[in-house]
């Protein structure tokens, strides 16, 4: 019995360590975005398939973006391990919010209520996946 | 501008695709250990991996032609398809929140979408 309730904790604690590292995986997906999007203005409108290719190594925002794409991969992987995918994979739709955030502060994107009531709803529905991997 | 039908099938395989891609991302995970022959050997992890990358490709043919505002929702999707594989593959447990959880992502993107037009 005090077997079953260590394991729990233990698989609670584990849990909650996947989900912090997965809101992580957020951030630095979003920052990614942010540095492609700065990075493929340098490439011209309608880059070829080489283009891209050399721009992903010569051009040193695209590389930093795509840099950061491998390494919330990577930490997504890490969380995956103990983590369960039915509880991780959703809260990647964070990662949105947080493109859409820097877009009307960096780009000049705009703002209206429509997009605010979907931001608050997603964040309403990671916060009941959040609760359920600590509870 | 209309967002064609095709760019929406385009979005809806890359979720497929991508939902596939995060199911092996997961199996491959429960292969990994301190040693780089067996990261490099984890074909597991390399079809994730893969399968990741392509439903990238799926999605820039959709956006090509379609609107943002429509397909947009359509990415959170993928949410569907993974809960329905960590059931089916893994058998996780789908409790209540989690599909709550879901539907509200989904709504949330639905609105997104409808605020970007």
């Amino acid at each position: 019995m005090q077997l079953a309730t260590a394991t729990a904790a233990a698989k609670r604690e584990h849990q909650t360590r996947a989900m912090l590292a997965v809101l992580l995986c957020t951030f630095i997906n979003a920052a990614s975005q942010a540095f492609i999007k700065l990075g493929t203005a340098s490439l011209g409108a309608h880059p070829t398939m080489v283009q891209t290719a050399l721009g992903i190594v010569t051009n040193p925002l695209l590389f930093a973006g795509y840099a950061l794409l491998g390494a919330s991969t990577v930490l997504f992987v890490l969380a995956l391990r103990k983590g369960e995918l039915s509880l991780l994979y959703p809260v990647l739709t964070l990662g949105y919010v947080w493109v859409i955030a820097l877009s009307v502060a960096f780009f000049h994107d705009s703002m209206n209520p429509l997009k605010a009531a979907g931001i608050a709803v997603i964040m309403f529905g990671v916060a009941i996946l959040g609760k359920n991997s600590t509870a | 501008m209309k967002t064609p039908l095709a760019s929406i099938a385009w979005v809806v395989i890359g979720t497929v695709v991508g939902s596939f891609g995060a199911l092996f991302l997961k199996i491959g995970a429960g292969y990994l250990s301190r040693n780089l022959k067996s990261l490099l050997t984890n074909w597991r992890l390399a079809l994730g991996i893969g399968l990741y990358l392509f439903a990238s490709v799926f999605y820039v043919m959709g956006v090509r032609n379609g609107e943002l505002s429509v397909l947009y929702p359509m990415v959170s999707l993928g949410s569907v398809w993974t809960l329905l594989w960590s059931k089916l593959v893994l058998q996780e447990l789908i409790t209540r929140p989690k599909v709550v959880a879901v539907g509200m992502i989904l709504a949330g993107c639905v609105l997104l979408g409808l605020g970007s037009r």
